[in-house]
């Protein structure tokens, strides 16, 4: 009965209560969704490259590496010439490589020039391969093999023309060598979503007439040429054995010809946290805080609603309820308000997610998974539970000293 | 042994309220049989509301003895004191009396929640709940309906429902009729004394409200029980 009545009390203040609750049901969600963001984040940074041992480019830090070559963020300083490519290549060590030749661009997606052995070698997400979902990967010169973001940004499907713009940012276009859209990959959730990926001798060939003023090579005598990459921008290597990953990176670190650097991606990848824990330790720490501010608020709103709610502790009071009763009904109440705010919070959060997931994703490339609440999701909606309940108390105790004082003597 | 022919005797009690505004109250003795009913007449400020309290056991005296229904009020912990109140004291408010937000049937059953012994004695409580209802003269169906929703009248019929649901030996009724008409005054009076007898239950009724003195076995006026002391701020 007592919880009834408990329950009849908070409803008889629906429009506080509520107000009070979505508070802490938007501060829930707010947190929630930042949790997920950052570790949505994480995961897709962390899954978007999987059993590389090494990747190579030219000496720059290796977060920079790291970013321009897989990521696709920022510029190469430099690139490496193809004689070193192939140097490395011919190590001992050395299982496989794929050389990776960035530069140019169509739309706003870059281009990567590669050899079809990328399409193999490249994994994500622990250890899933590349599909084509329509068309098949590069077989002829002009060949293209599109991510899922850029066909469905720009609505491209199998055999399409694209034409391809020099640099990053140019109006100056490639249009004398079109290419053909020959397969269009599946969604990954990596950076390939978004980009447009040709052959290494494509390159080149793109690039023939590109010095010489009024000149044209038909596509066929292009076909026929000799096109040897004069440089790539960085390689991915995989180790025979992983004993010997460190052997090879000294190695390439401390190649006499050119200066390099090889980097492991999970150790650029921790350097990468570590540069952006601050950002997210205080993006954590701001949730955080509105959460608290929301319990704040609650404490507030029971703190308010004592004085008008001294007639109704002073009944109980009269009809036999111990203090404790007293403290327990607020506590009670507190412990509703702030586990409804949380399930709320999280409804809030799914809501949010399945509204925003697809947008996210084609914005910033950020696929948010929609699962069940993690553990930790979990700890945290149990921590903002026991903490309404702490703040809660403050108000409680007030409440247990009115009614020892007030006994039945209260008159409104 | 305890007296229990006595439903309430208070001797030589005398009781300080703490603070700048002191307040003191000493009554040499007040006894009230059982069944008896008892009208205490006085003025604001007289001490009434310290000597419910006194009763209640929200309070304890300072000196003296507070005995209902043969037991010492003090020789109880704190929580046995309001165990107490709930099991042998049944008591009416002015206004306000009822929890708004709960129904009649919550309301009336309450005091039992924190009175086993009370509780007991009811073999069906919702049965009784809604037997007193009827008897207090209230509409049927009226059991399921939010106290808030009632009017003034009706609210003091459910309070005086509550007060004598689980037959305790006293009940306490604080000006229960001044918020209510002189024709609803009448009938509330009538229904509650007619409950009391029935129940043979002992009521002291405080009010300023002489009027009303007919219609109790006994009349006592504050200011022939007790002194009072106000120190100056």
């Amino acid at each position: 009965m007592i919880l009834r009545l408990a329950f009849a009390s908070l409803i008889a203040r629906a429009l506080t209560v509520g107000m009070t609750i979505l508070a802490i049901a938007l501060s829930v969600a707010l947190f929630l969704g930042v949790e997920k963001i950052r570790t949505g984040a994480k995961a897709s940074f962390a899954d978007t490259i999987s059993g590389t041992d090494l990747i190579v480019g030219a000496r720059s830090g290796s977060v920079q590496l790291l970013l321009y070559s897989v990521f696709r963020i920022g510029n190469a300083t430099n690139n490496l010439t193809w004689e070193t490519y192939q140097d490395i290549a011919s190590h001992p060590d050395v299982d496989w490589i794929v050389p990776i030749s960035l530069g140019d661009s169509h739309r706003q997606f870059r281009v990567m020039g590669t050899t079809p052995t990328f399409f193999e070698r490249y994994k994500y997400r622990s250890g899933k391969s590349l599909v084509v979902n329509d068309g098949a990967i590069i077989d002829d010169l002009f060949d293209a093999v599109i991510g899922a973001d850029v066909a469905a940004t720009l609505g491209y499907s199998v055999s399409d023309p694209i034409v391809v713009a020099h640099g990053l940012a140019s109006f100056t276009e490639h249009d004398d060598q079109p290419f053909r859209v020959s397969g269009i990959l599946e969604k990954t959730g990596t950076p390939v979503d978004r980009t447009v990926i040709i052959g290494m001798r494509a390159i080149e060939a793109i690039h023939v007439d590109w010095q010489v003023q009024g000149q044209s090579t038909p596509a066929d005598a292009l076909r026929q040429m000799e096109l040897e990459p004069q440089a790539v921008t960085a390689a991915l290597v995989g180790v025979k054995g992983r004993l010997k990953v460190f052997g090879l990176q000294r190695f390439i670190n401390e190649y006499t010809q050119e200066p390099l650097l090889a980097i492991l991606p999970g150790v650029a990848l921790q350097e990468l946290w570590q540069i952006v824990s601050i950002a997210e330790t205080a993006l954590v720490g701001v949730s955080a805080m509105v959460v608290i501010t929301a319990l704040i608020g609650m404490m507030a709103t029971i703190f308010s609603s004592l004085n008008e709610r001294r007639r109704e502790m002073a009944i109980f009071r009269a009809m036999g309820a111990r203090p404790r009763v007293i403290v327990g009904l607020l506590v009670l109440e507190a412990i509703v308000m702030a586990t409804l705010g949380a399930l709320v919070g999280l409804e809030l959060l799914y809501i949010g997610l399945t509204i925003g997931q697809p947008l996210i994703d084609s914005a910033f490339g950020l696929w948010l998974p929609i699962e069940p609440p993690t553990l930790r999701e979990v700890w945290v909606l149990l921590v903002v539970i026991l903490a309404g309940a702490i703040v809660s108390m403050v108000p409680a105790l007030r409440a247990y000293r009115m009614s020892l004082a007030d006994g039945m003597t209260v008159r409104i | 042994m305890p007296d229990t022919a006595k439903t309430l005797q208070l001797e030589n009690v005398a009781y300080s309220w703490p603070g700048r505004a002191s307040f003191d109250l000493q009554v040499a003795d007040l006894t009230l049989a059982s069944s008896e009913t008892v009208l205490l007449l006085g003025e604001s400020g007289s001490g009434k509301s310290t000597l419910l309290s006194l009763i209640c056991g929200t309070i304890i005296a300072g000196s003296g003895r507070v005995s209902v229904a043969g037991t010492d009020i003090a020789a109880l912990s704190a929580g046995q004191r309001d165990r107490f109140r709930a099991e042998q004291i049944g008591l009416i408010f002015q206004q306000f009396n009822l929890l708004p937000f709960a129904s009649v049937q919550d309301n009336i059953l309450l005091p039992l929640r924190f009175a086993p012994e009370r509780r007991k004695r009811l073999s069906d409580p919702n049965a009784e709940a809604a037997r007193l209802c009827h008897d207090l003269g209230l509409p049927d169906g009226v059991m399921s309906s939010k106290a808030g929703n009632l009017s003034v009248g009706q609210q003091q019929r459910v309070a005086a429902a509550r007060a004598l649901i689980g037959m305790p030996p006293l009940i306490i009724a604080d000006e229960p009729t001044s918020s209510l008409d002189a024709a609803t005054q009448a009938t509330f009076l009538e229904l509650l004394f007619a409950q009391s007898y029935a129940h043979g239950t002992t009521l002291l009724m405080v009010s300023h409200d002489a009027r009303l003195s007919s219609q109790f076995d006994r009349v006592i006026n504050m200011t022939d029980i007790a002194q009072t002391k106000r120190d100056a701020l």
